[in-house]
């Protein structure tokens, strides 16, 4: 085989680092020159990434690894290194590409901003760390990377930190996900612990759990298992951790498309997807992943049915349908989550660029402000609709092929989660067709969509390239090949053969949650209130997202803050106390020494007789005592 | 008997001493200082009457003591009224040259 290129693969991350570099070297001052240099950080990493795809298609390629030691303390060694696999070609390949384009897209959106220099360090930042996070061979160095991304995430979020709103959302992303990091570390930690020769790398964990079943007992695997998958539902904004993801929506947009739609919230999939070993040796991991992504998928979608704020719509339709790449995973079928983390990556971030485009020419997001956006941007009306048919899974876009993967599987292993998947399927549809009736169909229902204009080209060109893969994508993995699952899983790898009647019915709820999303908010058959008229405790229960964010307010944040305010009691009382009980004892000797060094003389003998007295009583009473 | 004289000398010099540390007068205090140095020559005269050794030496070296008294009390009246004709007082509690 050749591996030209693979052996290059470490380069990939270092183009985007070398950006980051020289941004930050520069400073704000390089406006022109370090949008260029961020851009062409990405554009060289994804095309030695393309290059890598290329090689390795095709042949039976060999898994490269590379790497050296980092520590090597006494018995312990960590090392440090990369593999190429072809599951970590196909994230660096998705990782680059939209990252490329959300660069070229961001000189359009982020154009009059001051700080775009450092809007472009940031992406260059997030993009190195994200493929250090593919390519790490072992878990350190991918813990390593996955915090960093958080931290990047965190940046971005609050980028334009003038505004409290987008303060508080960085902040709750950092601490909310930082309960799954946790979880991940202390998986890590467990599973150094167990692994034969503490090794962390991917192939031993490979080896271990696929190769000698029983070697580290079944308890311990499915602690390990949810462990690390305690540090996915953080990421990948599964429930109840899902609760960061709609107001991260408060950063660029551009960000939100690529951080939050297409590559980080995928990371949480990537890991389990690496780490799928571990939890194919225990059922009730796998059970608690596929439950956890049934129930996230249709939970989220259910908000996404009420909300009103454009970008809070697609943040929610991320979390479900990042709830279906979970529950394909946790279904054993690993094809098919990645599948949808792929086709997904496209669509959403086309979805969202498409969405920043609309509140770039408007300065609105919410949706019932805009309407009749179709005749004034014809192309970002044209690739949204595009982008709503493939997440609707209408056949033959790249969304429908890869929700069928995964609803076959469910229909094979659990008939309950496959009709929860149809559900939320429907649902998508629904939400999905609601949102871009509302944007683009019927009348203009504000000054501003009134005066809307289609945006240049550098907002236009990078959603026509992601329709492009958006649409075609599928075609990899159907049901009449087989080609992604055989080269994931290098080989063989059993695939469903026939599903008919499943492409038929998920097509089918797709179209229909299509055409009751049109005749409620386009052709206005059935009003909008049918629901909200009888059922309104319901309606607002899905906007106040089940009062999710209130509950953790009165139960996690009130506790916490009584356990902070005890504790600063204690350390106010406590320890502040014996520290000014020290002090104040000190003060309170000097100004008695002042207060008796008055000058009088008198005072003087009078101490010099007490002192004196005091050394009679001590000799006197020493030699009475003894 | 010298225990009586002892006494007669510890009581004196504890009237002194008490009229040394809380006359406000000047000269009252320099009289106490007097009575002070007059209990300590009693003393010496008491043990060289009745003594381990009994011998002259001591009541001359008492009037030794009285004679330097003299002129100590002599000093301390003349530092005294030139202290008055600087600070128009005999107050002690005004005497807190020390403090500065």
């Amino acid at each position: 085989m050749n591996t030209i290129f693979t052996q290059y693969a470490w380069l990939v991350p270092l183009f985007p680092l070398a950006a980051f570099v020289l941004l930050t070297a520069f400073g704000r001052g390089f406006r022109g020159p370090g949008i260029v240099i961020g851009t062409l950080g990405s554009l060289a990493s994804f095309l030695l990434a393309l290059l890598i795809l290329f090689e390795r298609i095709g042949a039976e390629a060999e898994d490269y690894r590379d790497g050296f030691t980092w520590l090597d303390v006494g018995q312990m060694q960590v090392t440090i290194g990369y593999e190429v696999t072809n599951l970590s070609t196909l994230m660096l390949v998705i990782v680059t590409l939209v990252g490329f384009l959300v660069h070229v897209y961001s000189m359009g959106y982020m154009k009059n901003d001051e700080r775009i220099t450092v809007f472009y360090s940031y992406l260059s930042l997030f993009t190195f760390s994200m493929l250090g996070l593919v390519l790490a061979d072992n878990l350190l160095a991918l813990y390593i990377f996955w915090e960093l991304v958080g931290v990047c995430s965190f940046l971005l979020i609050g980028f334009w930190f003038t505004r409290p709103e987008a303060r508080a959302a960085a902040k709750k992303a950092f601490i909310v996900t930082r309960i799954g990091d946790a979880g991940l570390f202390l998986g890590i930690v467990l599973l150094y612990w167990q692994m034969p020769n503490h090794a962390l790398d991917f192939a031993s964990i490979q080896n271990v759990f696929e190769g000698q079943p029983g070697a580290i007992a079944a308890g311990m695997t499915t602690l390990i298992a949810l462990l690390i998958f305690l540090g996915a539902v953080g990421k990948s904004g599964q429930f109840p951790l899902h609760v960061w993801l709609p107001d991260a929506m408060e950063g660029p947009t551009p960000v939100s498309a690529l951080i939050h739609a297409a590559t980080m919230v995928a990371a949480g999939v990537y890991l389990v997807a690496r780490t799928f070993d571990i939890f194919e040796a225990s059922q009730a991991a796998m059970d608690t992943v596929a439950y956890i992504g049934a129930f996230t998928a249709i939970f989220a979608a259910t908000i996404a049915t009420v909300q009103n704020d454009i970008k809070r719509i697609l943040a929610y339709s991320t979390v479900s349908q990042l709830g279906y790449m979970m529950l394909g995973l946790g279904l054993g079928s690993l094809t098919g989550g990645i599948f949808h983390l792929m086709t997904h990556a496209f669509f959403k971030a086309m979805l969202f660029l498409a969405a920043g485009n609309v509140i770039h020419a408007l300065h609105v997001q919410n949706v019932q402000e805009m309407g009749g956006l179709r005749s004034r941007m014809r192309v970002t009306a044209v690739v949204f609709g595009v982008g709503v048919l493939a997440i609707s899974g209408i056949p033959p876009l790249s969304g429908f092929w890869s929700k069928d993967a995964i609803l076959h599987t469910a229909l094979q292993e659990n008939t309950a989660l496959f009709v929860v998947g149809l559900a939320a399927a429907f649902l998508t549809a629904f939400y999905m067709a609601r949102l871009f009736f509302l944007v683009f169909w019927g009348k203009p229902r504000s000054e501003a969509a009134v005066n809307a204009q289609e945006q240049p080209w550098v907002m236009t060109v990078p959603l026509i390239i992601l329709a492009i893969p958006a649409v075609l994508a599928g075609g990899i993995e159907t049901p009449w090949n087989n080609n992604l699952g055989k080269w994931l899983s290098g080989g063989e790898g059993a695939f469903h053969t026939g599903g008919g009647l499943v492409m038929v019915v998920s097509a089918a709820v797709g179209a229909l949650g299509i055409y009751v999303s049109w005749l409620v908010f386009a052709k206005g058959t059935i009003a909008k209130d049918t629901v909200s008229a009888r059922l309104p405790w319901l309606i607002r229960l899905l906007e106040k997202s089940f009062y999710l964010d209130g509950l953790y307010k009165i139960v996690v944040v009130r506790g916490l803050q009584l356990l902070g305010l005890l504790l600063m009691a204690i350390d106010k009382i406590v320890i502040a106390g014996a520290v000014r009980l020290v002090g104040s004892t000190a003060v309170l000797l000097g100004r008695g020494g002042t207060r008796l060094q008055n000058g009088q003389v008198q005072t003087y003998g009078v101490i010099t007789l007490l002192g004196l007295v005091l050394l009679l009583i001590v000799i006197v009473g020493r030699r009475l005592w003894s | 008997m010298l225990a009586s004289y002892l006494t007669m000398a510890a009581i004196l010099f504890c009237i002194g001493l008490y009229g040394a540390l809380t006359k406000r007068n000047a000269v009252i205090v320099l009289l106490s200082i007097e009575l002070m140095l007059n209990a300590a020559n009693l003393n010496l005269v008491a043990f060289s009457k009745y003594g381990l050794a009994p011998s002259l030496k001591g009541q001359i070296f008492s009037l030794f003591s009285i004679t330097v008294g003299a002129a100590e009390a002599a000093v301390g009246i003349a530092v005294l009224i030139a202290l008055f004709r600087a600070r128009g007082s005999v107050n002690v509690d005004d005497y807190d040259e020390m403090r500065r």
